[in-house]
């Protein structure tokens, strides 16, 4: 069997992966979608706090949506099909990976980060919703499109299956999507507004684990975070907090910015001039989410367990959830 | 956050060669995307959660050496790994694992489960049983 194979595909880097797969495969199937509007319409953004389980010894602390949530919604709202497979069997999941690109058909796949090679060592947890798009292979290695990297890179046939069904929370199970059908002509503008109202009753939700809720709990806790953890602990779940605010993919300011992009971009779509005073609302809140991570990192630097730094920064945090609160009651009525 | 003002400080990214991408406005309030090489509390935030398993890793090498616990649990903190996902990978009860973790008990374990752990730390079993080889 001929194994060289190279599907056109077009490469662009994106902050977010998810948000980078689709808005590149919608782009391969001649739909230009950016990743604010992916993100946005998807309803990506969100805040939530799962105290009761632990990543790398430290509470959840999230800014977005589960993983593959963003897909779902934004295919829903569009109008486009998506088909999702996983699989038991290694071998079946490649068989099937080969038969999408013989048929010239590049496919997403969801993978653990653990044994991607092309991250450095630091950057690799076991963490399992990590997003790429395969667009061939030659002889030996897969062409992999990952868009959280500025170039396309490769993988061989083992790194490939390695992170495929890598183990754990969340594990893939060779899990491949790709879009089946399109709509005629993308209509922006309902799934828009159906995004944000989704977005705004997230946020405020009546519910102590999302949304604004969930920040006010994180703020109550970390004020007795010193004194019932102490300072090392502590330490270490403020540093967790602003590790998955600020990570790769966040855009940065924990995915306020690209909401804010995305704001921008859908007041053009929408006609709606308001819609650009939100977009620079939600600027300013990404810059206090900022401003709350630069002075949380001062405590953990200073490896400090005293209560006025914890304090302050719960302080910081409680006026947040203040104004998210004010802005998506207000921004669920601007639409 | 202005397009100016996006961080670039010194951060582990470089040496891959890997440039986090951050949005941010530029001088027309215009949304744009702006490449940053890191951003120092973030950095900080990094170093430390690496800190703290290199000491997790240092303190279970110790207790092997004292006997009192398996070369197991060492080789699970070098792989970044809790009890949850090391026994998702072996495919085994978690209370199973934990008691692979006893000293005596390990060294009772067959050779077909001794494999699977080796296979998931990818070493000989010649290493798993002696850390001083892994």
């Amino acid at each position: 069997m001929k194994d060289s194979l190279q599907i056109d595909f077009a490469h662009k880097q994106t902050a977010h992966c998810e948000n980078g797969v689709v808005s590149n495969l919608m782009r391969h199937n001649g739909f230009e979608v950016s990743e604010p509007m992916v993100f946005g319409i998807g309803s990506g953004l969100l805040f939530s706090y799962l105290p009761f389980i632990k990543v790398n010894y430290a509470p959840v602390f999230t800014y977005r949506v589960i993983p593959g949530l963003v897909f779902s919604r934004f295919a829903k709202r569009v109008g486009v099909k998506i088909k999702r497979e996983k699989f038991s069997n290694p071998k079946t999941a490649k068989a099937r990976l080969d038969e999408n690109l013989r048929n010239d058909n590049p496919v997403g796949l969801q993978v653990g980060v653990y044994n991607l090679i092309y991250f450095p060592d630091e950057y690799r947890f076991h963490f399992n919703a990590h997003n790429m798009v395969v667009y061939g292979k030659t002889e030996n290695e897969y062409l992999i499109s990952d868009p959280v990297m500025e170039s396309v890179t490769t993988l061989t046939d083992r790194q490939l299956e390695k992170v495929r069904f890598a183990k754990g929370a969340f594990a893939p199970k060779g899990h491949m999507y790709y879009p089946t059908s399109f709509p005629e002509e993308l209509e922006l503008e309902k799934a828009i507004v159906k995004g944000i109202k989704h977005t705004c009753r997230d946020m405020t939700a009546p519910v102590p684990i999302v949304g604004v809720k969930a920040m006010r709990w994180v703020a109550k806790n970390i004020r007795k975070w010193p004194a019932q953890l102490g300072a090392k602990k502590a330490n270490h779940y403020l540093g967790q907090i602003v590790r998955m605010q600020e990570e790769i993919g966040t855009g940065g300011g924990g995915f306020r910015y690209i909401y804010a992009a995305f704001l921008q971009e859908a007041s053009g779509v929408l006609n709606n001039e308001n819609l650009k005073e939100f977009s620079k609302e939600m600027t300013e809140i990404g810059d206090a989410w900022r401003d709350f991570a630069l002075d949380a990192s001062r405590i953990y630097k200073n490896r400090s367990g005293e209560s006025d730094g914890y304090n302050k920064i719960a302080d910081q945090l409680y006026e947040i959830a203040r104004r998210e609160e004010a802005f998506f009651k207000k921004l669920k009525k601007a639409v | 956050m202005k397009k100016k003002e996006v961080p670039q400080d010194k951060s582990k990214l470089e040496k891959a060669k890997i440039k986090d991408m951050v949005y941010a406005v530029d001088e027309n309030g215009e949304y744009v995307t702006e490449l940053s090489t890191g951003w120092e509390p973030k950095t900080i935030a990094l170093d430390n959660a690496i800190k703290v398993i290199e000491e997790r890793v240092e303190d279970a090498r110790q207790r092997v050496l004292k006997n009192e616990t398996s070369p197991i649990e060492y080789y699970m903190e070098k792989a970044k790994m809790d009890l949850p996902i090391l026994a998702s990978y072996v495919g085994l009860w978690q209370c199973r694992v934990k008691r692979h973790f006893k000293p005596s008990v390990f060294k009772k374990i067959n050779g077909k489960t001794l494999q699977k752990y080796a296979d998931v730390f990818e070493i000989s079993i010649d290493q798993l049983k002696n850390i001083n080889e892994g």
